[in-house]
């Protein structure tokens, strides 16, 4: 397990007696009781619905709660914080940029005089989105984020599904699509499916949200004929 | 030292608190949310089943008054008749507007927000997504809360309200990322710290349910109400031995889940035959341990629950978060096996006594909503009234405050109270001292073994007699490591509030000779008639020890009627 600090660590062997169905995240709490009383790590529910005990496990980024050790297999189990934002301590990163880029996003906003009145097939659709419990484990793998440190230019697979969520929500009425072809930066994605591979709710990112979304982009401020109407009301 | 001042500031950021304090933003209040995690990670997101709120979508009939009279028959008439009366009237409007902020809900086939039923809701009452409502409720907040101009501070632990004479004026904590200190100074204080389960071995909760509010607020002057009443869920996990106590969600029950104990027999018929699978968690809770007690339990010591009847398709929809759980932690396939399942400990009835109308507690300054306070639920809540709770008394307690507020003088912090809090703070850092994870182990068990589900005399004084020897040994805890992201030193903290409260429950457990909703006495297996008048206040007396006495429920004149007719139906 990788311990340290923001001044730089190292990798510090840990055996832990297994039991059956142990995960990642109990090895860590006996070691935390037992052995490292002052291990950093973070964890709430244990049960994979709120998104806090994320980290890199044998190299793959993972929620630790969930992560079983008779599935990785024989040998030793290389824990380490995740890679894309800076360590505070041990397993726990700041990952506050992430609060901040949410703050960006126009919130929910319904149509005037709204009927609150919705199909079953309407809510499962955005139901995929919402199912996101934060654990930026999309984040963390991105390679914008991760190799290029483009937090400047991109949101970040998480809060393109936070877009979708909105922007899919059949009772709301704002366009964020120049937010996501700017300052969101959706662009930058080539879709290398990274986050949907990691994604512990199975969201299916890159296809359902962030293509999806870039169609949406593409249709609205590049295809030429509402180019040209917003060109003769005055717009750019 | 770094130093905070606002008009309001909430402690706790799930769903109470979150309400708490977007309703004192939109009034015009300076606030502040202090967490002790991540924003959004509260264990609000464990709220599965639904919020219960009298919409009458799916049945009619419903309406406000029967909820009422079914959080009251639930809570066996101890519950604060004012604070269940504006539970139920007010629950639809506050459900509704989570709504118009975004969140989504599952529909009917006309389109409006879809019911389901609950144990002890006479309807089918509870608004839900599948299976993840909780999430969907403090994901709403959360969002409408970042654009209402809130200040959020995460990862920030309050150690110990501050005050100005009799009023709070502010509180003393710790950044986690760092171990420094930091004060706010407020006018008003919310107290929204969620509950105390991390007391118990077998719980549902997190690392963070410390009973730091319960704590803070009768340390700051406060009383608190029915802490005998502790709910243990009667559907945790039992196996494999890490995920013991885990939630699995009551909605199984609701969407048709069977009971069967280790002999094939649908047990509940001999318990509840009217409400069966659906009766009230205190009841489900006994019927299960006692399956078990008397050998008639499962391989890994609970029961069978069963959905593998139902069509597979309809399991994954309406359970999918269970469904998940069960297939990566246990290996079990829910919608071809049976679920293995017992009690754990869940919520705390018991919290910090408030005004129903403003969540004020008795300390100026001083308020309290969600789990951490106490009065609406009475001796056992039902289900799906937590999150109709948090948001009702949510966004009431965070008017109060901050009207409050608006009255209020600046205050003026005592600099030697904060020098207190610090020298507390570092002094676990010195010298030697035991290991705060084997002390909390062993107040997990005296609390487990001891203070469970049925209870009786010498079991409880053993209690007293054990946490005595305990509150006096953490005094003297030492971590090992620094002030960076150190739990180990977190806990020696989180302990203290724990021990508290822990006192709080037995005493009161052991004062209240008769058997009602989850307290359950062996020497008194009864209902008595003064105890059904009577909730238990407990406050630090004038000597500092803690005193327990009874005080009579507060009824309401005009509801009565509804409340005898229920009682009259009940005993037919």
């Amino acid at each position: 397990m990788w311990r340290g600090d923001a001044s730089g660590g190292r990798f510090v062997d840990y055996e832990v007696a297994t039991e059956e169905g142990m995960v990642v995240l109990d090895a860590l709490r006996e070691i935390q009781r037992t052995q490292a009383p002052d291990l950093a790590i973070r964890w709430n529910c244990k049960a994979a619905k709120c998104g806090s005990c994320s980290a890199e496990v044998n190299g793959k980024p993972r929620l630790t709660c969930k992560t079983r050790l008779d599935e990785l297999g024989e040998g030793p189990i290389r824990v380490e914080p995740m890679r894309a934002f800076p360590v505070v301590r041990d397993l726990v990163t700041d990952v506050s940029w992430n609060y901040e880029v949410n703050k960006k996003i126009p919130p929910f906003t319904p149509k005037p005089d709204t009927e609150w009145r919705m199909g079953q097939a309407d809510v499962d659709r955005v139901t995929e989105f919402r199912k996101c419990i934060e654990c930026f484990l999309c984040q963390d793998v991105c390679h914008v984020l991760r190799d290029h440190d483009l937090k400047s230019q991109y949101f970040g697979p998480r809060f393109m599904v936070r877009i979708a969520s909105l922007e899919m929500h059949p009772l709301d009425a704002l366009d964020r699509t120049e937010l996501l072809a700017h300052e969101g930066g959706i662009g930058l994605c080539n879709i290398t499916k990274c986050c949907t591979e990691v994604c512990p709710e199975h969201i299916k990112i890159t296809d359902n949200a962030i293509i999806a979304l870039k169609e949406r982009v593409v249709d609205r401020l590049y295809d030429p004929l509402p180019m040209l109407g917003r060109k003769l009301r005055g717009g750019g | 030292m770094e130093t905070h001042e606002y008009d309001v500031i909430v402690i706790g950021a799930g769903g109470a608190g979150l309400r708490a304090a977007i309703e004192a933003s939109v009034l015009g209040a300076r606030t502040a949310l202090v967490c002790k995690s991540l924003l959004g990670k509260a264990h609000t997101v464990m709220a599965e089943g639904g919020i219960a709120a009298s919409l009458g979508n799916v049945d009619a009939d419903d309406n406000w008054r029967t909820h009422f009279q079914d959080t009251l028959f639930g809570g066996k008439y101890l519950n604060n008749w004012r604070m269940a009366e504006l539970h139920a009237k007010e629950a639809p409007d506050r459900v509704r507007e989570l709504e118009h902020w975004g969140g989504v809900f599952d529909r009917t086939p006309d389109g409006r927000m879809s019911q389901r039923a609950f144990g002890g809701h006479t309807y089918r009452r509870l608004v839900h997504i599948g299976d993840r409502t909780g999430l969907e409720l403090i994901r709403t907040l959360q969002d409408k809360g970042v654009h209402q101009g809130i200040d959020v501070f995460m990862e920030c632990t309050v150690t110990r309200l501050l005050k100005d004479g009799d009023r709070v004026c502010g509180a003393f904590g710790y950044w986690r990322s760092t171990g420094d200190f930091v004060v706010f100074r407020a006018k008003a204080l919310v107290l929204a710290t969620g509950g105390i389960g991390k007391s118990y071995r077998i719980t549902s909760n997190s690392w963070e349910y410390t009973a730091d509010g319960h704590a803070l607020g009768y340390e700051a002057g406060a009383q608190l109400v029915d802490m005998e009443f502790v709910q243990f869920h009667p559907t945790g996990m039992v196996w494999p031995p890490g995920v013991v106590g885990l939630l699995v969600t009551e909605a199984v029950r609701g969407e048709g889940g069977i009971l069967r104990n280790g002999e094939g027999e649908r047990f509940m018929e001999r318990f509840d035959p009217k409400r069966m699978e659906l009766s009230t968690r205190d009841v489900v809770s006994r019927a299960i341990y006692t399956e078990v007690q008397e050998g008639r339990g499962s391989p890994h010591g609970g029961v069978y629950l069963d959905v593998s009847h139902l069509p597979a398709s309809f399991v994954k929809r309406k359970l999918p978060s269970m469904y998940d759980q069960f297939l990566g932690l246990a290996g079990v396939d829910i919608t071809r096996e049976p679920m293995e399942i017992g009690p754990t400990c869940h919520y705390a009835m018991g919290g910090i006594k408030v005004d129903a109308e403003t969540g004020a507690s008795r300390v100026p300054g001083l308020f309290a909503t969600g789990e951490c306070s106490g009065g609406m639920h009475g001796a056992n809540r039902l289900g799906g009234n937590s999150l109709s709770d948090l948001l009702v008394f949510g966004k009431r307690t965070g008017e109060g405050a901050a009207e409050y507020a608006t009255h209020a003088s600046t205050p003026v912090v005592d600099e030697a109270q904060v020098a207190a809090g610090e020298v507390e703070m570092l002094g676990y850092l010195d010298g030697e001292g035991e290991d705060p994870y084997a002390l909390h182990a062993e107040l997990q068990d005296t609390m487990q073994d001891d203070v469970d589900i049925f209870r009786e005399r010498a079991q409880l004084e053993r209690a007293l007699a054990k946490l005595d020897e305990l509150q006096s040994r953490a005094a003297n805890l030492r971590p090992t490591g620094g002030r960076v992201f150190n739990p180990g030193w977190h806990l020696c903290r989180d302990l203290q509030n724990m021990l508290v409260c822990a006192q709080a429950v037995t005493r009161a457990a052991l004062q209240r000779e008769e058997s009602r909703g989850a307290h359950s006495r062996l020497d008194f297996p009864e209902y008595d008639d003064f105890w059904g008048e009577h909730n238990l206040v407990v406050e630090r007396g004038p000597d500092g020890g803690m005193r327990v006495e009874p005080a009579p429920v507060v009824k309401v004149a005009e509801l009565e009627t509804l409340v005898l007719e229920r009682m009259a139906v009940e005993l037919a």
